[in-house]
């Protein structure tokens, strides 16, 4: 393996474990700044509770979400310099906009919303936590933008190989980006709320912290009632604008050969590029062209339009998109289901809070497969059809340094992931505390950080 | 636009990583000095001192690096490969200190493996950091707009020795920040550790005046060239008075002077650097202004950040203030 294909691994290992805490904590913000919020309205004991189980752990997971973030930026620079210097025109102010707008917010009232409960007037408690959300919304908006420009790029010019701004406008809301930022966001905001509700079935099936998990599932199938529907138009539509902008995904997400009308729907093949073919089809006539034109004559391009240089491998997007809307069907079941239950009065049958809490994890699965779909169909470029990958790396990095620090990645992450996970795991056992101390909201000037500042144990 | 913005990115950029410096600084020097405490309850406040601010600390590390990106893109793609390993040695260093503040009062009986973590993360992210600010003075191999050494090109002794330096130097801050922020013994501790480590970072800034100059003719002509000479004599003169001022400070048992001091100290040497490359942004190979992005990006980026900053500054302010005083073990806490 040569320094291009390791430090393409060493990007999606990096990303792909990154991104796991964005898509929860993105959603968990938003959810602590409205319990606050209620909390605040109506001095109920009960938001009070679940905001401080889930702001315990969001301590942890927004913890390990800024460190495995610097790391990101960074890999532009060491091992993608000469992606780095071709788009820093265009995409540089994008990256610099995340960090003045979205970290230094998080991070400034991230230590108010863990640390100054007793520091500062409950209303501005409150509006810490939502200012954490607004941040982590901020982020969402630029790093999607600079992502989506990638995809789609527009309101540029092309001088001695390098990127040049022309219309900003036109630059950050690109042909992908509203798409893929409603996408992505409705997609974080459902995954939080699946584990919400399964940390909640978890409680109610050992009767631990009742009154909280019973408003955590209501709070958390409300959302998902409105959202998992959402998503899945928001999908279709994500998927039309694809077609339009870039085909040649689509024909691989399809496993799709050959240009035609009357396209079917693989329900399951195994495409083999070098056959330019699929082996064991199993379809359904005239889906996919319904689906992709909203007519069953309607003609979709097929792989063998581009040349082969220019074509994405067809098993990664093809299988990764399927587990995607599988997972998306999965969810809209279950949604379904609590509904339906909660209608006949048995929501809290075992069956179904044991589904729950399988189903915590599903959001996360979704999110990458989603990831691994659009960005493995952009290759072989990382501009699409402007710059590819191979071309983007850094001319001095060897086979062995990316080796080495590849190692360290993988050993490092799973260490500190794994650690991560299952501390998270344990706070999440652990449930809400239903006896809320006294005095809670007496700011006191007394009071200055003592025992360890840890937002886990803070908040608790 | 016919506006030339590089002086005023360059301003940006340099108070960007200026603000890391002394912000991180601090932070990575309790971590440093972390190992050493006299016992657990003291690591509790060590800890408890930064633990609300060090995301904010660490956040103009983004902001510095996003903004050579956007502003000086030839320099980011020059220094990036040209630094890999020490670079991918201060992440993993931060990555692990960032998550013990929270790990570690997690993991119950295993807490001293998360001390360790704390104390060793933050060892490796500023002896790396050292060994890039060495390798900055030190200069690259460039061929156009690409680095054209290799990534073991850093392995020099010079910057070697700004690692140890570094560690000496935010080790400083660290313990004036403690001096700063704590009392009673813990504090008599800090203030133990500040003399020592005062010591060693003006033996390290000795070292560095004296090598540097002799390394680059550039930089011995540009300070021991008439009139330069005496135009930039006040800054050996005030860093020796500021030395002299920490010091004192020191000794007479003053809570804040100290850290005022390091700072002070951090500010000169900080200062020196710049007199001595300017106007390069890669030494010696590429200026700011053969570096810089399209004006246009400058502009764009320009607007948003002049009006961002003062705003982040503000807030950041506040959550100090919010923070302020002694972090204190008794503060009735009765709840856990």
């Amino acid at each position: 393996m040569g320094p291009l294909l390791l430090s393409r691994l060493q990007f999606f290992w990096v990303v792909a474990l990154h991104i796991l805490l964005p898509a929860f904590t993105v959603g968990l913000a938003s959810y602590i700044a409205v319990l606050e919020g209620l909390y605040l309205a109506t001095k109920k004991p009960v938001f009070l509770g679940t905001s401080r189980f889930w702001t315990r752990i969001f301590a942890v997971s927004f913890g390990m979400g800024v460190v495995s973030g610097i790391v990101m930026p960074f890999q532009f620079g060491t091992n993608w310099s000469r992606y780095a210097d071709a788009t820093a025109n265009v995409l540089g102010p994008l990256f610099a906009y995340e960090g003045l707008m979205a970290f230094f917010l998080e991070a400034t009232f991230l230590g108010v919303l863990l640390f100054g409960r007793k520091l500062v007037p409950a209303w501005m408690h409150t509006l810490a936590a939502v200012m954490v959300a607004v941040g982590t919304l901020f982020s969402s908006f630029w790093i999607l933008a600079a992502n989506s420009w990638m995809h789609t790029p527009a309101g540029y010019r092309v001088q001695d190989g390098r990127f040049f701004p022309q219309d900003w406008v036109a630059l950050i809301f690109n042909p992908s980006f509203p798409y893929r930022l409603l996408h992505t966001v409705t997609g974080f905001y459902i995954t939080t709320a699946f584990v919400v509700v399964g940390v909640a079935a978890w409680h109610l099936r050992r009767g631990s912290a009742v009154a909280e998990a019973r408003t955590m599932q209501l709070m958390g199938f409300g959302l998902l009632a409105l959202l998992v529907p959402l998503q899945i138009a928001l999908g279709d539509l994500h998927g039309l604008n694809t077609l339009e902008h870039q085909p040649a995904k689509i024909a691989a997400m399809e496993a799709n050969w050959e240009t035609r009308g009357h396209m079917p729907l693989l329900l399951f093949a195994w495409p083999d590029e070098q056959a330019e073919q699929n082996r064991l089809e199993l379809a359904v006539p005239e889906l996919g062209s319904l689906i992709l034109r909203h007519d069953p004559a309607g003609e979709v391009r097929g792989l063998k339009d581009w040349p082969r240089e220019d074509r994405p491998p067809v098993a990664i997007p093809f299988f990764a998109f399927r587990l995607m809307v599988g997972v998306g069907v999965l969810m809209l079941a279950m949604v379904a289901a609590s509904w339906w239950l909660r209608w006949r009065g048995r929501l809290e049958a075992a069956w179904f809070q044991r589904l729950c809490v399988l189903c915590a994890p599903l959001g996360f699965v979704a999110v990458i497969a989603g990831w691994v779909t659009t960005e493995v169909g952009r290759q072989p470029w990382v501009v699409y059809g402007l710059l590819r990958t191979r071309d983007a790396l850094s001319p001095s990095i060897t086979t062995g340094d990316v080796t080495v620090s590849l190692a360290v990645y993988i050993v490092a992450y799973l260490f500190m992931f794994g650690m991560g996970l299952a501390f998270m795991l344990r706070l999440m056992r652990k449930g809400p505390d239903t006896q809320p101390p006294a005095h809670e909201h007496e700011p006191s000037e007394q009071a200055r950080p003592a025992r360890p500042l840890s937002g886990a144990r803070e908040a608790s | 636009m016919n506006i030339d913005l590089v002086p005023l990115w360059a301003g940006i950029i340099a108070l960007a990583v200026f603000m890391y410096v002394l912000l991180d600084g601090f932070d990575l020097g309790v971590g440093m000095l972390f190992g050493f405490a006299p016992d657990e309850s003291a690591r509790d406040l060590m800890m408890a001192s930064v633990a609300p601010i060090w995301d904010g600390n660490e956040t103009w590390l983004v902001l510095g690096s996003m903004g050579l990106l956007a502003a000086f893109p030839a320099a980011f793609a020059v220094l990036m490969p040209a630094l890999y390993f020490p670079i991918l040695v201060m992440l993993i260093g931060l990555v692990f200190r960032g998550v013990a503040f929270e790990f570690r009062v997690l993991s119950g009986t295993r807490q001293g493996l998360w001390n360790r973590a704390f104390q060793w993360g933050s060892l490796a992210a500023t002896y790396a950091q050292g060994v890039v600010l060495g390798n900055y003075v030190q200069g690259f191999a460039v061929s156009g707009r690409e680095f054209a050494g290799t990534s073991l090109d850093w392995v020099r002794p010079f910057p070697l020795l700004v690692g140890a330096g570094l560690v000496y130097g935010y080790g400083l801050l660290g313990a004036c920040w403690l001096v700063l922020k704590t009392e009673g013994h813990l504090q008599q501790w800090a203030r133990r550790w500040a003399l020592r480590l005062l010591v060693g970072v003006l033996a390290f800034i000795a070292m560095v005046s004296i090598w540097t100059p002799f390394m680059q003719e550039g930089i011995y002509r540009r300070w021991f060239s008439w009139p330069n000479t005496a135009l930039l004599a006040p800054v050996p003169l005030i860093t020796a008075g500021l030395a002299w001022w920490a010091w004192s400070s020191l000794r007479k048992g003053r809570d804040a002077a100290p850290f005022l001091a390091a700072l002070g100290l951090f500010a000169m040497c900080y200062l020196g650097l710049g007199i001595s490359l300017f106007p390069l942004v890669v030494p010696y190979a590429l200026t700011l202004h053969q570096a810089a992005a399209a004006p246009d990006s400058q502009v764009f980026l320009g607007l948003g950040t002049l009006f961002l900053l003062p705003i982040i500054l503000m807030y950041t302010g506040w959550s100090y203030w919010v923070f302020r005083g002694k972090v204190r073990a008794d503060a009735g806490y009765g709840a856990h």
